[in-house]
């Protein structure tokens, strides 16, 4: 009696994600608790079963093929279960066979409109018995783990003007935190919090700063309304400073910025936002007045650095207008910065992080060639961070475009940009997996991509790094020399972020290639 | 009625798809288009119809015989007859101008299009190989050969792998042909209109 009441606590203590087990993630390598693996952003693994050594014997284990295309799903992985997402659906699969134990699903309203990104979803975030999913129609649902049935759903916003949520949402000690798409559409952005239990709002940072608001001065007239500023990529969080860190979209309208001089603050940044009230501590611009859709919507990175002899908390960010930067995580000072990829639109940054921009590369009638293109030097897949080699991972887009200026007219629901790009021809695009020193930025190596990228990254313990291609490929680096050790044809363009996990105290590896989740193992 | 033939889109559906999902990686989606505005464009497009016919000096009769004496079919299939190393003729006249058909034989590689690539590489045995490329992807390559050979290698066995951008395998027919002979080479490729 006493053995079986011992069994039936040991399993209620599991089928429990609660945030100590997040909050400690490396305590259980073999589960993947949160989108990045550990609330400091690194999509990095311990595990260290697959290696330099063997990882050329990685065969596929199971498959398991969504409803819809292009998946850009991270699961989650906790106590023997996978948690996926696509658009507006969610399930849980067996990790032994990839046969769903329960699958959830809900309309996509025939008036929604995408507008401005793709019809995606990124990962559901867990917390105790939930599992947390964002729809494209900004309901965030909170489902049963064990049955996929609604615990409650919570109206983030109307989308019918244009905002949805494509991202995975984040689970912080009693919250789930989740921001919106939508930058496209002149909305006005913010990061919410929600009540796990509840799903009653604790907190929002509108990251327009309204009147009277400290950065309303850097808007004129009207032009804050449509600022955009969309936070479409999950943040970070530190447990020690109960500070989430999010990045912020680019201005409204993207591509003519006549109508709002200014530096439009706090698009194209990165926030410190108070876990407990959402009150921004601190704030970092990448790029003041925005003319190129240059989002900072980016997982932060968090790590350790020793900076001229002296330890610092950091956060590192490659940022889609080709610059990385190391930030300090407490005050949100520059500690330094250099650009990772090509780019012609700034003599570098002054001593404040500050881009020194060359005149001239703004977006005209004619049109003017300046790289990166629009969807940035890396965009919103993941970076990873391996603290055993201090690299920072990153997957690189080295792209150029013509960018054209129009008139922008605001209607509610419709596109607001003022004006677009044209790419250059595809044979002139590369792409590449580079590994940055994390506390400089200063490129340690590269591995040559075919195109540029639409997949993130992730490093293992085993000395790995994982990343994948338009042209379906998915390989493996070693990670500290960035040579090619393994590579698989998955037969789909992969659009996902990696992950790693345990089948049974084995190593596995999964990701996601248009409409097929792959995991792989020894 | 001629409607202007989409190999990615042949029906109204996939061509709403191409446009609100793009090609990856080479044509991003237009995202910012209602259903509406799609239903919209894909009719608008539907209208821009083909190549019309135009007068021609030449006499397609007496081109048909040069594309088969002049040894055009080597490269070119027209409805099933040739090879299939070059690009496929049987509706290439709905396609193309009369000048630019002109411009494809005088000066092939002025109109190479920037997905089309020849290339020259070294096998790890030290076989030079040249043709064009069919696909490829960060870790290997397709290439078919001007014999039809088809031959995929991983890249990391290569000696050398060489990229011919603006290269083309056709020769400029200025001078081999006579200022008629092109005429009518040009009016007998205009004159094809597919299969029926």
């Amino acid at each position: 009696m006493k053995r079986s009441l011992l069994f039936l606590l040991a399993t209620l203590a599991t089928a429990q994600v609660r945030y100590e087990r997040i909050a400690n993630a490396d305590s259980e390598p073999g589960n993947w608790l949160t989108y990045s693996r550990n609330l400091l952003g690194h999509r990095y693994s311990p595990l260290d079963q697959i290696t330099p050594a063997n990882v050329a014997g990685l065969k596929v284990k199971w498959a398991y093929q969504f409803p819809d295309t292009r998946n850009e799903v991270s699961p989650i992985v906790a106590d023997g279960v996978m948690y996926i997402t696509g658009p507006n659906s969610a399930a849980a699969l067996d990790i032994h066979t990839g046969r769903p134990f329960w699958k959830w699903k809900r309309p996509v309203p025939s008036d929604y409109q995408s507008i401005g990104f793709g019809r995606v979803n990124r990962g559901p975030a867990i917390l105790d018995d939930k599992l947390f999913v964002a729809t494209l129609d900004c309901e965030l649902v909170a489902l049963d783990i064990k049955s996929g049935q609604e615990r409650w759903s919570t109206k983030v916003a109307d989308y019918k003007p244009g905002y949805s949520l494509t991202l995975a949402p984040l689970a912080i000690p009693g919250k789930v935190v989740v921001g919106v798409s939508g930058g496209e559409a002149g909305i006005r952005g913010f990061v919410d919090a929600y009540d796990a239990q509840t799903g009653k709002r604790a907190w929002r940072f509108w990251t327009i700063p309204g009147p009277g608001e400290p950065g309303h001065e850097s808007w004129s007239g009207d032009a804050w309304k449509t600022g955009g500023g969309s936070t479409w990529v999950t943040g970070s969080y530190d447990p020690q400073l109960n500070l989430v860190y999010w990045g912020v979209g680019n201005p409204g309208p993207d591509w003519n910025g006549d109508d709002r001089p200014g530096d439009n603050l706090y698009t194209c940044s990165l926030v410190a936002l108070d876990g407990s009230t959402g009150a921004l501590r601190w704030h970092f611009q990448f790029t003041p007045h925005d003319t190129h859709d240059w989002d900072a919507t980016h997982v932060p990175v968090l790590f350790e650095g020793e900076v001229r002899g002296r330890k610092r908390k950091l956060i590192g960010v490659a940022n889609r207008n080709a610059f990385y930067y190391a930030l300090d995580r407490e005050t949100g000072e520059f500690v330094a910065g250099r650009a990772y990829a090509k780019q012609t639109w700034a003599n570098g940054l002054d001593d404040r992080g500050r881009p020194m921009v060359v005149p001239g590369n703004e977006p005209s009638e004619e049109g003017k060639l300046v790289w990166p293109n629009l969807n940035g030097a890396t965009v919103w897949f993941s970076p990873s961070y391996s603290p055993r080699t201090g690299l920072f991972y990153v997957a690189v887009r080295e792209v150029g475009a013509t960018y054209f200026k129009r008139e922008a007219e605001f209607k509610p629901g419709t596109f607001f940009a003022g004006g677009g790009e044209q790419t250059l021809p595809s044979e002139d695009e590369w792409g590449a997996i580079r590994a940055l020193e994390a506390t400089t930025g200063r490129i340690e190596w590269e591995f040559r991509l075919k195109s540029a990228p639409w997949a993130g990254v992730l490093s293992t313990g085993g000395g790995l790094v994982f990343g994948g291609t338009n042209e379906g490929n998915f390989f493996a680096l070693d990670a500290k020399s960035g040579k090619a050790l393994w590579d698989f044809q998955t037969g789909g363009q992969v659009a996902a972020n990696p992950i790693a996990f345990n089948i049974d105290g084995r190593e596995h590896i999964a990701v996601s290639a248009n409409r097929v989740l792959y995991v792989f193992g020894l | 009625m001629h409607r202007p033939k989409l190999n990615r889109a042949p029906d109204d559906a996939d061509l709403a798809k191409v446009i609100s999902q793009g090609i990856q990686p080479e044509m991003p989606g237009a995202w910012q288009l209602s259903p509406r505005e799609v239903k919209s464009l894909v009719a608008y497009v539907r209208t821009l119809g083909s190549i019309p016919l135009e007068p021609l000096p030449g006499d397609p009769a007496r081109g048909e015989s040069l594309f088969k004496t002049k040894g055009c079919g080597a490269c070119h299939m027209i409805r099933g007859q040739g090879s299939g190393y070059g690009p496929e003729l049987t509706d290439i006249g709905s396609k193309r101008s009369a000048a630019f058909l002109r411009e494809s034989l005088v000066a092939p590689e002025a109109v190479v299009p920037d997905d089309f690539v020849m290339v020259e590489l070294v096998t790890a045995s030290g076989t030079t190989i040249r043709g064009v490329r069919m696909n490829e992807d960060t870790f290997s390559i397709q290439i078919k050969e001007a014999s039809g050979e088809l031959h995929s290698y991983r890249k990391s066995v290569l000696k050398d792998l060489r990229k011919l951008r603006g290269k083309s395998p056709m020769p400029s027919y200025e001078g081999a042909l006579k200022a008629d002979e092109m005429n009518d080479l040009i009016a007998y490729l205009a004159s094809l209109r597919g299969n029926s």
